[in-house]
């Protein structure tokens, strides 16, 4: 029994109830007295203020905030953009209006004449907003005719525009109204009708962009109109966004790709700064905000070319031969081979009862490691691959940032795939069979990656072996250009490969650029140091695929992919790492390795004031489709071999 | 079984004044629904009665025991008080970016709110052994305090800056109640002024502006601000006798946000005037007055704390919500006892009726 019963507490205690008694009592007699001022001392006003139905709020919205490229070029603006409304009551009678509304306004009154008389009844002092962002001509024709046009105002609005449209579309993704669900989730002061980042860039740093909501308590009249401003809240601009990548470079790169489906990924080597991201198709993001037809919306999203898919980040593809990057450096750490280990290989591999072929029907020959690389001698790759076993194979691809998300921060990121034993068992509920092991040292198979993560791997071969976060944007700045927050660059992991070793890696590289024999020679610089991987990703993995292809009438869409990753260091420039997909390219030498090297070509010359001697970019254009690219002459004397005449790995 | 005693003790008239309060309550939840929809307003009235009928037996349930066992089994209800609102942070409901609900089936429940009531039990326990004619130490205050303070910071962290503020008063307001020694408090006021920056300080940027907005309502006149002018209108429009029940302009417009839960006294206000509000702050002043008597009567010191507790939790509650709707306190998160719309508030009210009900028939009682 703990309770305390205390013969003491009649003194102390129960003594003070009556002061709580009136404390309370003097509390209610300042709520009283509080009530009195309010309903008697300023009754009449409150009572004014509330027949006039009276106080309302007006929102403000922020302009959002700019985004620029490296060199400051504005990528995402605002511009004014001016709405027409018309409040039914003011208008008297509404329908004497009409035919000014079409004359004036082009209004379609099969549409709007009903909802105008509807709106007159039932809400007559709420403006109906009629046309949206009209441009300056009809402005002035309005503004000459307010007299005629009763009840008709005109409202500015900050609207977002992206002055560079499509190429950037995919980077900097779009606005759009806020939806509900997230209305309810945010719980950031939001409210229906603001515009958020959808997509892209806009809505990855959607907090920096905002701003803060401003806005002005009026009192209106019986018409609605403002008699005056009760309290002012100013809007907060949005910070500015300086991005990392070049507008010039990423300009070029879809200009590269030109009609292609595909995508370009150019990254700085030594932070891991996105320069350029491309996508193509692509589609005009100024068409979400001005809002676009039903029908350019069926069109974008039943193009069966997907302009809406960014390619870059979320595009899964087999790496084909770019994977033997991964290959050649697991085999060389794992010591299953080193530099001087000859394969022979004779234009196929028996395995078990099925052969394996070398792209090269005639084979290659004796083979050591820096060669397998620049010819991209399959052979030598499904022996080195048999003796690693998958399961090894998958370190060495995770290790290169493979089969996991970047961390870019875009939407939509794909993690791509590296299969293992287990992940198969998984999945498929079968073992792993020792053939799809050569498959998979070959970068075919299960193997997916996406020209995001090839370009990083290429970074951190450039770059001695670190694997950079891929980043887009360099700081935030407030709106006085303050810096608000700088990113730095942030290193994901290291490939697990000796100096040696990737010297090795680094030398195959560069022959596949640079010699005869190596299966990009059409993408080398006299210049610049190239060096490169040539891939075919394939799309039909048919036995009989050749004959099939001959056969089939829409022969395109059962062509290979077209990959090309490459790098360039030079001594005293900035240096760039680079992955091309070309969908249905056919073969990386052909279609993706000129994209690269003009890339590449455009970005030095942006960097190196003495680069003028070779001219990329007035024959870059020549080197983009595989039709014309045999006419294409390089600089030098030396003579030309035609892609077509090389042939890449199955 | 049940002692006349019992029967004779209870305090009919205070359970009329509820009885009345909650009347008014649900006629003015049914008048404040929005216009068009007065089906919406029958729902809310006829669920708002439902709760008082669950709040009547939640008080029989608490006046049927022995309220010293509420002294004895001040650690289980303290656990258990900590424990719903731990569970609540982490498997709650998420309403408007706060998460405060426990779903009980079709049910949902606020347990900040029943931790208002157990702040008063822990502190009565403490204080009706340590309190005496010459004040409170330091050292009878600190482990109160300190336990109070896990439930305090688990109410902050919902976020709820208004139920935590009235917990932290109805606990200041029994301190008082004990009685304080002079050089405590000196000495509490000023770890006061110096903890208050270092808590400040580890609070995130929202609860910050949470804290500013309590300390200065005009920060947000967009949002805040712009319910108060309109419950301001809508109080003083109603001028000496009021528009009409049914008849409230402002509210027919819709332009009270949340009339039927935390500014309910505004449409009151409005269609009964400066005598139907007065009338209800006469009928709240009966009903705490009741309470203490209650209290008073009692036989020992740990009644009386209870009482005094409870009368607290409803004294401020009405002082901080019809003083938020009047503009003259910020505008945070307090319902008007057995008036606004709610179950969980309801309930705690009935909870806390039956407290002062079972100190009230016992007071003769020797056990």
């Amino acid at each position: 029994m703990g309770t305390v019963i205390r013969t003491d507490w009649t003194d102390h205690s129960r003594r003070r109830i009556p002061g709580v008694l009136v404390f309370i009592l003097a509390g209610l007699c300042v709520l009283f007295v509080r009530l009195y001022q309010l309903q008697v001392l300023d009754g009449l006003e409150y009572a004014r203020l509330s027949e006039n139905n009276c106080v309302r709020i007006q929102r403000v919205v922020p302009a959002r905030g700019l985004i620029l490229d490296r060199t400051g070029q504005v990528l995402a603006d605002n511009r004014p953009s001016f709405d027409v409304s018309i409040t039914p009551s003011d208008a008297k009678p509404v329908k004497n209006i009409f035919p000014l509304l079409r004359e004036y306004l082009d209004l379609d009154l099969k549409i709007w004449g009903p909802r105008l008389l509807k709106a007159e009844k039932e809400a007559p002092f709420t403006p109906v907003v009629i046309k949206t962002d009209i441009d300056r001509d009809r402005l002035a024709i309005v503004s000459a005719h307010s007299l005629e046009l009763a009840g008709i105002s005109v409202q500015t609005r900050s609207q977002r525009s992206f002055p560079l449209g499509a190429s950037f579309a995919h980077l900097l993704g779009y606005v759009g109204e806020i939806t509900e669900k997230e209305l309810e989730k945010s719980g950031t002061g939001k409210i229906a009708g603001d515009m958020v980042g959808r997509t892209g860039v806009e809505r990855m740093f959607e907090d920096q962009l905002a701003g803060g909501k401003g806005g002005r308590q009026v009192e209106v009249d019986a018409r609605g109109r403002v008699v005056s401003v009760m309290r002012t809240v100013p809007a907060a601009p949005g910070n500015n966004l300086r991005l990392t990548v070049d507008a010039g470079l990423q300009a070029k790169a879809v200009e590269l790709l030109g009609e292609e489906t595909g995508a370009v990924v150019a990254l700085d080597p030594f932070s891991g700064r996105v320069l350029a991201l491309a996508s193509t198709p692509s589609f005009d993001p100024n068409l979400f905000i001005t809002g676009m037809t039903a029908r350019q919306w069926a069109g974008l999203v039943n193009d069966e070319r997907r302009p809406m898919h960014n390619r870059a980040i979320s595009g899964a593809y087999p790496p084909g031969s770019t994977y033997k990057v991964i290959t050649l450096m697991a085999g060389l750490e794992e010591g299953v081979v080193n530099q001087e280990t000859l394969l022979y290989c004779p234009g196929f591999y028996s395995f078990g009862n099925r052969d394996f072929w070398c792209w090269k029907r005639g084979g290659h020959g004796p083979v050591k490691a820096v060669q397998a690389l620049a010819e991209s001698c399959d052979v030598y790759c499904y022996r080195v691959g048999e003796q690693l076993g998958v399961d090894r194979l998958a370190y060495y691809a995770r290790s290169g940032g493979l089969g996991a998300v970047t961390g870019i921060g875009l939407d939509g990121e794909a993690r791509g795939l590296v299969p293992t034993m287990e992940w198969k068992k998984k999945h498929t509920g079968r073992p792993w069979t020792k053939g799809e092991t050569l498959s998979v040292a070959i970068g075919q198979g299960y193997n997916l990656a996406t020209p995001l993560q090839m370009a990083s791997l290429m970074a951190a071969v450039a770059n001695g072996g670190v694997l950079y976060r891929p980043q887009v944007a360099e700081r935030v700045e407030r709106p006085d250009h303050s810096v608000a927050h700088r990113f730095v660059p942030e290193v994901l992991g290291r490939l697990p490969a000796s100096p040696k070793n990737l010297a090795i890696i680094k030398q195959g590289l560069w022959e596949v650029v640079n010699t005869r024999n190596g299966t990009a020679w059409a993408a080398r610089s006299e210049k610049y140091g190239i060096y490169g991987k040539t891939g075919t990703a394939q799309v039909v993995g048919r036995k009989d695929r050749e004959n099939f292809l001959n056969q089939t009438s829409s022969h395109r869409r059962f062509q290979d992919h077209a990959w090309f990753t490459a790098f360039c260091t030079p001594k005293g420039l900035p240096g760039i790492a680079v992955a091309v997909i070309v969908e249905h390219g056919g073969h990386g030498a052909s279609t993706a390795a000129p994209v690269a090297r003009d890339l590449i070509l455009e970005y030095m010359r942006m960097s190196d004031p003495s680069a003028d001697d070779e001219k990329a970019p007035s024959e870059a254009a020549a080197g983009v489709t595989p039709t014309t690219a045999s006419t294409y002459t390089p600089t030098t004397a030396a003579a030309f071999t035609p892609v077509e005449g090389r042939r890449e790995s199955p | 079984m049940i002692d006349r005693r019992l029967v004779s003790h209870f305090d009919w008239w205070l359970l009329l004044l509820v009885f009345i309060l909650a009347g008014v309550g649900v006629a003015s939840i049914y008048s404040a629904a929005e216009p068009g929809a007065r089906g919406l307003g029958q729902i809310f009235a006829v669920k708002q009665a439902i709760w008082f009928g669950l709040g009547l037996m939640v008080m029989a349930l608490v006046f049927s025991f022995h309220y010293h066992f509420m002294d004895r089994w001040v650690w289980i209800i303290y656990i258990l008080t900590v424990l719903s609102l731990a569970w609540v942070l982490v498997f709650g409901k998420t309403v408007s970016g706060s998460q405060r609900w426990i779903s009980l089936g079709p049910l949902a429940f606020q347990p900040s709110e029943t931790a208002k009531l157990t702040a008063v039990i822990v502190l009565a326990h403490f204080y009706s052994r340590s309190g005496s004619a010459s004040g409170l130490g330091l050292r009878e205050i600190a482990l109160p305090a300190a336990l109070l303070f896990v439930p305090f910071l688990l109410i902050l962290a919902q976020p709820d800056l208004g139920t935590g503020m009235v917990m932290a008063i109805i606990a200041a307001s029994m301190t008082f109640y004990a009685g304080i020694r002079r050089r405590t408090l000196v000495f509490l006021v000023s770890c006061g002024l110096v903890a208050l920056p270092l808590l400040y300080m580890n609070l995130k940027d929202y609860q910050k502006e949470r804290i500013k907005t309590f300390l200065d309502p005009d920060r947000d006149p967009l949002g805040a601000g712009y319910h108060i002018i309109q419950s301001k209108i809508a109080i003083g429009s109603g001028m000496f006798s009021g528009k009409g029940y049914m008849e409230g302009s402002q509210k027919a417009l819709s332009f009270l946000p949340e009339q039927h839960t935390d500014f309910i006294f505004a449409v009151l206000s409005e269609e009964w005037g400066l005598l139907g509000a007065t009338a209800l702050l006469i009928l709240f002043f009966a009903f705490l007055w009741r309470g203490l008597n209650a209290g008073y009567q009692s036989k020992d010191p740990f009644g009386a704390y209870i009482c005094v507790g409870v009368v607290s939790y409803f004294f401020w509650q009405v002082f901080i919500n019809t003083g938020m709707v009047m503009g003259i306190l910020p505008v945070v998160g307090v319902p008007l006892p057995f008036i606004s719309y709610g179950g969980s508030s309801m309930l705690v009210a009935m909870m806390g009726v039956g407290m002062i009900q079972n100190v009230g028939m016992r007071r003769f009682s020797y056990d």
